[in-house]
């Protein structure tokens, strides 16, 4: 039995089955990051850190003559989303069930997505995980009116910087909830569509973000972004009492950005 | 052309070829790797046993990179190799542990999600598969 404590659950193995199908469809659909940059791993839920290769110096010494370094590590961290099935649903499966409520597995996938990519994205402060969009000074502007129909000037801009700096492509464009809404309900003053007119010069996928404020326009070339996973997404079981089973959706990761000139944030104007 | 195909050729998929391909060209780099460690031994040659085992190396090497392939592109082999690769103690009992978390159901729990990057021509993402997500 590993920290998971799956042999625990009151669930049989069918159960299992589909609690992970319904997990596995809606992370698969819901996460934008891993469409995006590089996934190492999984390393294992023991590993606990990734090396960033640099190390820095102590004051102190030890004894006169030796100096010390310490290494600089980026520690994991662990997402969890934990969430509760109904037992009758549970037990319904092995009679033959095709319809269980699993909402709930669906549900907590969907946040699990979403905490993700909002730490792919936006990285996390307090472990000083960096963000694909965090520290970027001079992002591509939208004014809060912005008009759609300009939208693929914008990436043309986007996609012109990342060429002024080197960075080669294929590129892809992660399009933020209020982009995409304006995206694809938008078409040009002839009636093509604006969401067209972008799949014609974008040669990377258009990947739709919800969990992205504007959005971003980076290289698919590889080595810029790297999510390395501990463990991979996986289903944990906490406890369970006669009518409800508690389990929960678990990884362990890390993010690092190598080259932050890989991608071009579009972020509307505020104030 | 690779040979070996044991059925009609326009049966198989694009990716069954691809994956013929790379198990042929692991089998003939596993054979010249025994091949020269045989020749290796046989010759009296000092200067041309040297560079027959160079020559093996490189066919280890080679064999090594068809072997990732292999776990990249093949789910099985992904999952096997990480149950006995860099392992320690006895390998039988690497397969027993192995089974035995698979036994009852429960397994390992990872649902196996891995990178999902890919870089279609043409810009066909998740662009088109949703509505609005609030």
């Amino acid at each position: 039995m590993n920290h998971l404590y799956r042999e625990l659950a009151p669930v049989s193995d069918g159960a299992w089955a589909q609690i992970e199908d319904e997990a596995r469809q809606m992370l698969t659909s819901a996460l934008a990051g891993r469409k995006l940059v590089d996934v190492g791993g999984p390393l294992g839920w023991e590993t606990s850190s990734v090396s960033l290769g640099r190390a820095a110096a102590a004051t102190a010494r030890l004894v006169e003559g030796a100096g010390l370094k310490v290494r600089r590590l980026r520690p994991m961290a662990e997402l969890r989303v934990p969430f509760e099935v109904a037992r009758t649903e549970l037990d319904a499966i092995p009679r033959g069930a095709v319809d269980p409520d699993l909402g709930p597995v669906a549900e907590a996938a969907r946040i699990a997505a979403r905490a993700e990519d909002t730490f792919i994205f936006n990285g996390f402060a307090e472990i000083g995980s960096p963000g694909l969009v965090g520290n970027v000074e001079d992002p591509v502007m939208m004014p809060e009116d912005f008009d759609y129909e300009a939208f693929p000037d914008k990436v043309v801009e986007a996609m012109a910087r990342l060429r002024l700096k080197g960075v080669e492509g294929p590129y892809a464009v992660a399009l933020g909830p209020r982009c995409y809404e304006g995206v694809v309900s938008t078409t040009h003053a002839g009636g093509y569509p604006v969401l067209d007119h972008l799949r014609s010069f974008v040669d990377g996928p258009l990947v739709w973000a919800p969990a992205l404020d504007g959005s971003l326009v980076l290289s698919l070339r590889g080595g810029d972004f790297q999510l390395t996973l501990g463990a991979d997404f996986s289903i944990g079981y906490l406890d369970h009492d006669a009518d409800r089973v508690r389990l929960y959706i678990e990884e362990s990761l890390a993010f690092e950005v190598y080259e932050p000139a890989a991608a071009v944030p579009m972020s509307y104007q505020r104030g | 052309m690779t040979n070996g195909y044991h059925e009609q050729h326009e049966n198989l998929t694009e990716e069954t070829r691809d994956l013929h391909r790379a198990l042929s060209s692991l089998m003939e780099e596993l054979e010249a790797v025994d091949w020269y460690q045989q020749r290796v031994d046989a010759t009296q040659d000092p200067s041309l046993k040297e560079v027959l085992a160079h020559n093996r190396d490189e066919e280890i090497e080679h064999a090594a990179m068809v072997i990732e392939w292999l776990r990249r592109n093949h789910p099985k082999f992904d999952e096997q190799l990480r149950v006995y690769l860099f392992t320690s103690g006895s390998i039988a009992e690497q397969e027993e542990e192995h089974d035995g978390n698979r036994e009852g159901g429960p397994g390992e729990g990872s649902l196996g999600i891995g990178g999902l990057k890919s870089a279609p021509l043409g810009g066909r993402g998740n662009a088109s598969a949703y509505g609005d997500d609030e």
